[in-house]
């Protein structure tokens, strides 16, 4: 009684040790950026949590909204055409398992164009991108890219997701949370208000009462309702239209996530298999043998 | 322990050959029957699970090597490419990115164990001093690893910390343009930082052999702090196999199990967003800040108003663990039996977890947010800069003055005489042993 007692006690202690350990991680963390920025408001996306998967029709809407608004100015320099057939991915089709045979992949690399060279004269062509191509970039060059936006370059989408404290839910209150700036703010030239951006408000506020959250964003707000047609009747609304292409740029941030929580429910089985029938060797071994 | 005959006996001819050219096959039999403490609790598995850490690393490095493009136009996109292109390359690469946070809480957990049972007292001296170089190398191979995804962190941080080396008066400036490989952090650095990230884990390897080395001739401390004499080995120890490897096995698992939690459910909680932003010379971040396991550092660095003092104040209180066995004036290990120093143990603990919240924070931020504060000296009073002094303070006199003091004036406990006195039971208790 005494060794079994002390055992079940050992393994609290155990136990204690790697909650302490995750705590002592949890308040390690580095703090989150300063400014006075709102909370993001959440997206109710169905790919949080341990089993969340992405939502495949989002996705494609998501697509639709980054090819038709975001994509003339923000590149997705690490994304593929073929991407968008791989497994999980918007338009993923069980039947054509290679993405450079999936049709619709075909057809939306197809509705672009990318530049080439002209492989017998060396001469610069563009041609319709095929799913090898990678999306193509907006502007020929960074500082093209910065002179056409006032300055600063847009930033790449590619990862966007996991760049921004929030993720999804940010990127889906930033792109639907433009307010009209409070009076006594002033605002800076070529800039617009966002009360989700970050940033400091002290300087340019000369109204009654307390700082308003957020801070300056070079972009304009660029959803409208109706902008994008959706074919498969859902809602053509600015807040749709956000959570759909947040959803999208969390899929392109992350692409294997759904693969990587299926294969961590597998492993997570096994290790606590593993560890039971470890502890089971455990207690036969040290059997009368008092410690 | 140094007494420990070997007992093993090769069988086959080809043991027996191999033996009087090269036991290596009796090294490691006698590794596996050395005599161990039979009352060692689980805070003695992360040696192995440090081991393992270290297996981990190098093999995931390995693989992330044959993927990774050391050059500052490319190298974000080839660690985009392993996450996205490469089969299985998302594992590899969160494992060995979270890897590094996992072999952090272990290596702390491990020091705090031998800090808490004294053991870098006489013999030990060696394994715990080793045991700081291992820890050292660790936070400068960590540091190295960092910089090559190149994101903003990797850059700011790069540029943070080499820095410290210009704080040195006369040497700083030429030492700081020989160590980035120009007058600024470029694709030079990129390209040593790249060579010596894959250099230092085998030093680190070959130290670790030495620590293990110096483990074997002193033999292992335990909970009591006492030494097993001769006479008592049989009572008091057990071979390590089994006994041993059956438990620290058990440790392991539950320790891959947090692991595993990090690396396939959030495996980006423990990094900073700005890391997958790509790096930018002209953009300095809002507020740079190491991996949460060098905020204690890095806290300590920014206590000291003068740049080369906090430099010396970083690098001072990673060096005071060096003469750590020299400043305990006690001569009883375990703390369990030193009821003063023990709590001054369990304030350094609040200091060190504080100190690290401190090294996230910004200096000028209040601890109190509204509380009436005033200026003191160069900040005010109720702000980061302040609690950072406080508990700084409390770190370096833990050890350079409580230390000492304590062991001269405390009274200790009275301890058993040996190890198997506090375990064994009773005799009348004996016959109900289930």
């Amino acid at each position: 009684m005494t060794i079994l007692k002390k055992n079940t006690f050992t393994m609290r202690k155990t136990l204690v040790t790697l909650v302490a350990a995750l705590g002592l991680a949890a308040v390690a963390a580095p703090a989150l950026a300063a400014g006075g920025a709102h909370h993001p408001r959440s997206g109710g996306f169905s790919f949080e949590g341990p089993f969340g998967t992405f939502d495949q029709g989002q996705l494609q809407r998501g697509y639709k909204v980054y090819r038709e608004v975001c994509s003339a100015c923000h590149s997705m320099n690490l994304m593929h055409f073929r991407n968008l057939g791989e497994a999980g991915g918007p338009f993923y089709d069980p039947h054509a398992a290679n993405p450079a045979e999936n049709r619709f992949v075909k057809a939306l690399a197809a509705e672009v164009q990318v530049p080439d060279i002209d492989t017998e004269t060396g001469e610069a062509i563009m041609r319709d991108a095929t799913p090898a191509d990678k999306f193509p970039s907006p502007y020929p060059n960074a500082t093209a890219a910065a002179a056409g936006n006032g300055g600063a370059a847009p930033p790449d989408l590619s990862v966007m997701a996991k760049a921004r404290h929030g993720g999804a839910n940010y990127i889906y209150s930033l792109l639907s949370g433009y307010e009209a700036a409070p009076a006594g703010l002033q605002i800076r030239p070529g800039q617009h208000y966002n009360p989700y951006m970050a940033g400091d408000m002290t300087p340019f506020w000369t109204g009654a009462g307390p700082v308003p959250a957020g801070g300056f964003i070079a972009m304009p707000p660029p959803l409208a309702a109706g902008q994008v047609t959706y074919d498969d009747g859902t809602a053509q609304t600015v807040d749709q239209y956000a959570k759909d292409v947040a959803a999208y740029i969390a899929w392109a941030s992350d692409p294997r996530a759904t693969d990587r929580k299926q294969a961590g429910f597998g492993v997570m089985i096994f290790l606590f298999l593993f560890a039971g029938l470890t502890y089971l060797s455990y207690r036969r071994i040290w059997k009368g043998v008092a410690h | 322990m140094s007494d420990h005959e070997s007992t093993y006996v090769p069988k086959t001819g080809v043991e027996k050959w191999l033996d009087t050219r090269l036991p290596i096959v009796r090294f490691g039999a006698d590794y596996m029957s050395l005599p161990t403490p039979r009352n060692l609790n689980y805070w003695w598995t992360f040696g192995g699970i440090l081991a393992l850490c270290l297996v981990i690393q190098i093999a995931t490095g390995i693989v992330l090597a044959m993927h990774y493009v050391p050059n500052v136009d490319l190298a974000f996109a080839s660690v985009e490419r392993i996450m996205r292109d490469v089969n299985g390359g998302w594992l590899v690469r969160y494992v060995h990115a979270n890897g590094a946070s996992m072999f952090f809480i272990a290596v702390y957990l491990h020091m705090l164990r031998g800090l808490y049972y004294g053991s870098y007292k006489a013999p030990r001296e060696m394994i715990w001093i080793l045991g700081c170089v291992i820890f050292f190398l660790m936070i400068a191979t960590a540091f190295l690893g960092y910089v090559l995804p190149w994101g903003q962190m990797s850059f700011w941080g790069a540029e943070v910390i080499t820095n410290l080396i210009g704080a040195i008066p006369l040497i700083g400036e030429p030492v700081l343009i020989w160590l980035r490989g120009g007058p600024s952090i470029d694709n030079p650095t990129l390209n040593r930082f790249f060579s010596l990230h894959y250099l230092l884990p085998f030093v680190i390897a070959g130290v670790v052999v030495l620590h293990l080395w110096a483990l074997h001739v002193a033999g292992q401390n335990n909970p009591v702090g006492i030494l097993i004499p001769k006479e008592r080995q049989a009572k008091d120890t057990l071979p390590f196999h089994p006994y041993f490897t059956v438990k620290d096995g058990f440790a392991i698992i539950l320790f891959l199990m947090l692991f595993a939690l990090f690396v396939f459910f959030m495996p980006d909680s423990l990094g900073h967003a700005d890391n997958y932003i790509p790096a930018n010379a002209l953009q300095t971040p809002p507020h740079i800040v190491p991996e949460w396991y060098m905020l204690p550092f890095y806290a300590i660095l920014r206590a000291v108003p003068d740049k080369f003092g906090g430099v010396l104040a970083m690098f001072g209180s990673i060096g005071v663990l060096f003469i750590l066995p020299w400043l305990d004036t006690s001569k009883v290990r375990s703390m369990r039996y030193r009821p003063t120093m023990k709590v001054f143990f369990l304030v350094f603990l609040v200091v060190g977890v504080g100190l690290g919240w401190c090294g996230g924070q910004l200096p000028d931020a209040p601890v109190v947010p509204g509380m009436p504060s005033f200026t003191l000296f160069d900040g005010q009073l109720n702000s980061v800069l302040w609690l950072t002094r406080a508990f700084t303070l409390y770190y370096f006199a833990f050890f350079l003055i409580i230390m000492p003091l304590v062991g001269l004036k405390e009274t200790p406990l009275s301890i058993p005489l040996s190890i198997s006195e506090p375990v064994l039971p009773p005799v009348a208790d004996a016959g109900q042993k289930g």
